[in-house]
């Protein structure tokens, strides 16, 4: 039995004024957050939150947890010494799409690659907010923003197709203006062992505002977006009338009694990579939810078990031992 | 059949050959066997970038010179008295620094037509007339080898490549050294492979019984063992080895473990590999994707609290220059160590300077201060090493230790400390929730040290300016001031902590040599040399660069012309007229990849002093 009282969202707040603008939809992350961290039981004294730079990566400061703001791009690189160093601190890191995925790319890749148990969320508003407006590396082609006048020749990335390509063990995708999936997604990134890649479509009201309305509203959410629930059949439409079906590399729509059955847990990145192709085909309804949930160690447990083992063979080891070895010789 | 005994105090050999010739083996087996003998010892390994640059080539030689001596000695030797020579490209790019009269062991089985016009040469140095003044002892190395290992199952490509060890053998014989540690050596290192274990063996004794044989040498030279040697335990040990253990034992006595997050580069890698062996001492060693994330990770590990640590070299600072400003602006304690090497850019990746003083100090945005210091010699690394861990857990700073590619790869005996005389510096974490916050400064002025975990102690800290009292976000401009003097005031306390060097000579007098790093052993020999023939000069030697102790005026005033040797454009020199500008600092500059020479600094000395009078 313990005495601890059972957080609420609001204990896991910092004492500090917000100061995202109005109507970002930062507020619906950092909200879904907290509630989830306070219905997993998490100990806030726990919880260590790393961020970069970029208006996303203020979130520590906004949290009651042990918080830390790094610099632009790294904050994958101090999550991973901050949880390697302590696995017992529930680690996760705050980051944006030009943070994580430009100036931070590399460390996004290779922390996920190591499978470092860190929960990563990736707040994409396909803009630099902080900067105040220039195209980032999701940014549509042909976007105009201040330094694409004419249209941003660049092609983006897709951001899970980058983390199932790093060999996440956890990659999904949500949506601001939808609490509800958003905790569920975030809740099953908690708990996941192992690197989670979560990736928030989150609206920037003042330089990209609408970037995803064409999913995010109500009356075309249903039609344009396909939940990805394990177990379930993928179905969608204002009447959960349709469905998807894949056969070998097709995806195609067919009637909901047709939809395939969605496994996130295939070893395979493979059916993960499918769905997030139809991003691609204006013609296809875009999925959310879990693409990939498979089970591989961790860097960090498996760096502490090295250290138990080799430690196990060779006896712990003292600083006279470090110094004085076999090799020395005495004078006297 | 005994050959005649000559006894010499102070012996410098040099080992040239090509990359793929084994010559840094042969170097170092010679001096592990020497440091077993009792003598004192420093050594030079010098090789190119190029791991395998074309083989014959000129560019392609790797040398190793070791100074051993019955005598304390300081560096790795001016001028070779014996020189060997493996091929055409080591003989003509090394015979010029050997001492008039010194002696060339020859490898002419490598001098075919074929060799020379690998090496560039037209005519052969040994025919031309090159080598008059020097004793040349010819012998086909290539051919008394595959005679030594007749009827082996190597084939004849494995059979060349024990040559290396014939070679030793013939020196040892020369120098009188046992053949006993490389023999239990060569066991252990090839104990899965007994076939190359005996095929080296074999070279070796045949080397050695050869050049006995042979008389090849008319004579046979003894080097006693240092005779005034303060008693106690040593160990021979290579700079970046010593360093590493340095780190361990470092954060060993503030009471942490260490994390080092690192990225290969030359020349400070082996640190990184010596560390990643210390698994059961609860070492955490993680290479990662580059030298940013090398540096963050030590950052995330030290917030986390163990004591963060990133080994590097020029290029690799330059990229961590941005999270070492957090590290400064987050007050947590970060061991940097810059194995210096010539640049800028990559440079001369394998060869040695000291230029990185500069960018140590000044090299990240805004006003970022930390303390740096500097190794002198490889054992003096491992000081060196305790004290930055020192400094960086006391005052909740990033620290930055500087050493160089010549204390890297160089070897001397290490007189071990004594383990009960060390002085451990605990850390304490701060546990106590009453009145905390996170920038609650101790005397020292260092914040306390609050790791994540702990019952309520969640705060925040990060790259953004922090209200002094609450430790939260504040863009208040007095605040800014207030804090930007306090991370000031708190490096400069370190002077608080530190003592004026020792001085090498009189205090006072009519030169001062201030020298830095691995400029110790020229600086020092140059100046005991100049003692003995009576003229006064002193030398003192700068551990700490940044903050510098207190008191150094005192010792300036007291002589009449200072000068600072470095191998930089005079970085030091820059820094002493900024901080003491009522005194004048002369520079005595060097880049060329080289070590100073004690010759090469005394004579510079005398003029500044025949100059005065």
């Amino acid at each position: 039995m313990s005495d601890v009282q059972q957080l609420k969202g609001k204990d896991f707040k910092s004492n500090q004024e917000v100061r995202w603008c109005p109507g970002c939809g930062d507020y619906s992350i950092i909200s879904s957050v907290q509630s989830i961290l306070a219905e997993l039981g998490r100990d806030k004294d726990n919880v260590v939150m790393v961020s970069g730079i970029g208006c996303s990566s203020r979130f520590p400061y906004y949290m009651g947890t042990y918080g830390f703001h790094g610099i632009h791009g790294r904050a994958n690189a101090i999550a991973t010494g901050v949880k390697v160093a302590n696995p017992d601190l529930d680690t996760w890191v705050i980051t944006g799409d030009g943070d994580g995925l430009s100036i931070g790319g590399n460390h996004m890749i290779h922390s996920l690659r190591r499978n470092v148990n860190l929960k990563i969320i990736l707040f994409n508003n396909e803009i630099y907010g902080l900067t105040k407006g220039q195209y980032s590396p999701t940014t549509p082609q042909g976007q105009k923003t201040k330094t694409s006048p004419f249209g941003s020749v660049d092609a983006p990335f897709n951001p899970l197709q980058l983390a199932l390509g790093a060999g996440a063990t956890f990659a999904a995708r949500t949506l601001d203006v939808r609490p509800k999936h958003m905790k569920a997604v975030l809740k099953a990134a908690a708990e996941h062992n192992g690197a989670a890649f979560v990736e928030v479509w989150q609206n920037c009201v003042i330089f990209n505002d609408g970037a995803f309305k064409h999913w995010s509203e109500k009356k075309v959410r249903d039609d344009q977006t396909v939940d990805l629930v394990a177990g379930q059949p993928m179905i969608f439409g204002a009447e959960k009338e349709k469905g998807l079906r894949s056969e070998g590399c097709q995806i195609q729509v067919v009637s909901a009694d047709e939809a395939s059955i969605w496994d996130p847990t295939v070893e395979s990145p493979g059916p993960g990579f499918l769905m997030s192709q139809l991003d691609k085909d204006p013609s296809m309804p875009r999925p959310f939810g879990v693409f990939r949930q498979v089970e591989a160690p961790t860097l960090d447990d498996l760096v502490h078990d090295q250290i138990s083992e080799v430690t196990d063979k060779l006896g712990e080891g003292s600083l006279k031992d470090l110094i004085y070895t076999p090799d020395s010789w005495e004078v006297k | 059949m005994s050959s005649e005994l000559t006894r010499q105090d102070d012996v410098t050999i040099r080992f040239a050959g090509d990359s793929g010739d084994g010559m840094q083996l042969t170097g170092t087996q010679f001096t592990e066997t020497t440091a077993k003998v009792g003598n004192d010892l420093a050594t030079f390994p010098d090789y190119p970038s190029e791991i395998r640059a074309p083989a014959g080539t000129r560019a392609g030689v790797s040398g190793y010179q070791i100074h051993f001596s019955s005598r304390d000695i300081y560096t790795p030797g001016d001028a070779p008295s014996v020189l060997v020579a493996m091929n055409p490209a080591a003989l003509i790019t090394n015979y010029k620094d050997l001492q008039p009269g010194g002696i060339i062991l020859v490898n002419t089985g490598a001098f075919t037509e074929k060799d020379l016009q690998k090496a560039e040469l037209d005519v052969n140095p040994l025919t031309d007339g090159t080598l008059s003044g020097f004793r040349v002892i010819e012998e086909d190395i290539n051919q008394r080898t595959i005679e030594a290992l007749e009827g082996t199952s190597l084939g004849k490509k494995d059979v060349l490549r024990c040559k290396n060890f014939y070679t030793l053998g013939m020196m040892y014989w020369l120098f009188s050294r046992p053949i006993e540690p490389t023999l239990e050596w060569l066991n252990v290192k090839f104990a899965k492979k007994p076939e190359l274990a005996d095929a080296n063996i074999r070279a070796l004794k045949a080397g050695y019984n050869y050049a006995e044989l042979l008389r090849l040498f008319q004579g046979r030279y003894e080097v006693p063992k240092v005779e005034d040697v303060a008693p106690g335990f040593y160990r021979n040990v290579m700079g970046n080895q010593a360093l590493a253990i340095g780190l361990a034992a470092g954060a060993e006595m503030a009471n942490l473990k260490v994390f080092l997050g690192s990225y290969p580069i030359t020349p400070a890698t082996d640190i990184l590999q010596y560390m990643s062996l210390m698994k059961n001492y609860d070492v955490i060693t993680c290479q990662m994707e580059d030298e940013i994330a090398g540096v963050c990770t030590a950052i995330g590990a030290s917030f986390a609290g163990r004591l963060g640590m990133t080994t590097t070299s020029g290029p690799g600072l330059a990229l961590k220059t941005e999270a070492i400003g957090l590290a400064v602006i987050t007050e947590l304690p970060l061991v940097i160590v810059d194995v210096q090497r010539a640049g800028p850019s990559t440079g001369l990746p394998t060869k040695v300077e000291q230029a990185d003083l500069l960018q140590s100090m000044f090299g990240r945005n805004s006003e970022a201060p930390l303390p740096v210091l500097s190794c002198a010699t490889p054992a003096d690394a491992f000081d060196c090493a305790v004290e930055a861990c020192r400094i960086a857990t006391q005052y909740m700073t990033p620290v930055i230790l500087l050493s160089d590619n010549y204390i890297a790869n160089g070897a001397e005996p290490w007189k071990l400390p004594d383990m009960d005389k060390l002085e451990h510096f605990p850390v304490e974490f701060v546990t106590d929730p009453e009145g905390f916050s996170p920038y609650n400064r101790d005397a020292k002025l260092a914040r306390g040290w609050a790791k994540p975990g702990t019952p309520g102690l969640a705060h925040r800290i990060g790259g953004l300016e922090k209200d002094s009292k609450t430790g939260n976000v504040s863009h208040d401009p007095d605040n800014h001031q207030v804090m930007v003097d306090l991370r000031l005031a708190k490096v400069n306390g370190v002077a608080d902590t530190i003592s004026i060097p020792p001085l090498n000579g009189p205090d006072s007098g009519d030169l001062l040599v201030v020298a830095w790093g691995s400029s110790y052993g020229a600086a020092r020999a140059a100046v005991e040399r100049m003692q003995k023939e009576g003229v006064t000069a002193t030398h003192m030697h700068m551990r700490h660069l940044r903050p510098f102790p207190h008191g150094l005026a005192d010792i300036f005033r007291k002589f009449k012309r200072i000068v600072v040797p470095e191998l930089n454009m005079g970085q030091l020199a820059y820094v002493l007229q900024a901080e003491y500008p009522e005194f004048r600092f002369e520079k005595y500059n060097k880049v060329k990849g080289k070590p100073f020479q004690a010759r090469e600094l005394k004579a510079h000395f005398e003029k500044l002093l025949e100059e005065k009078s």
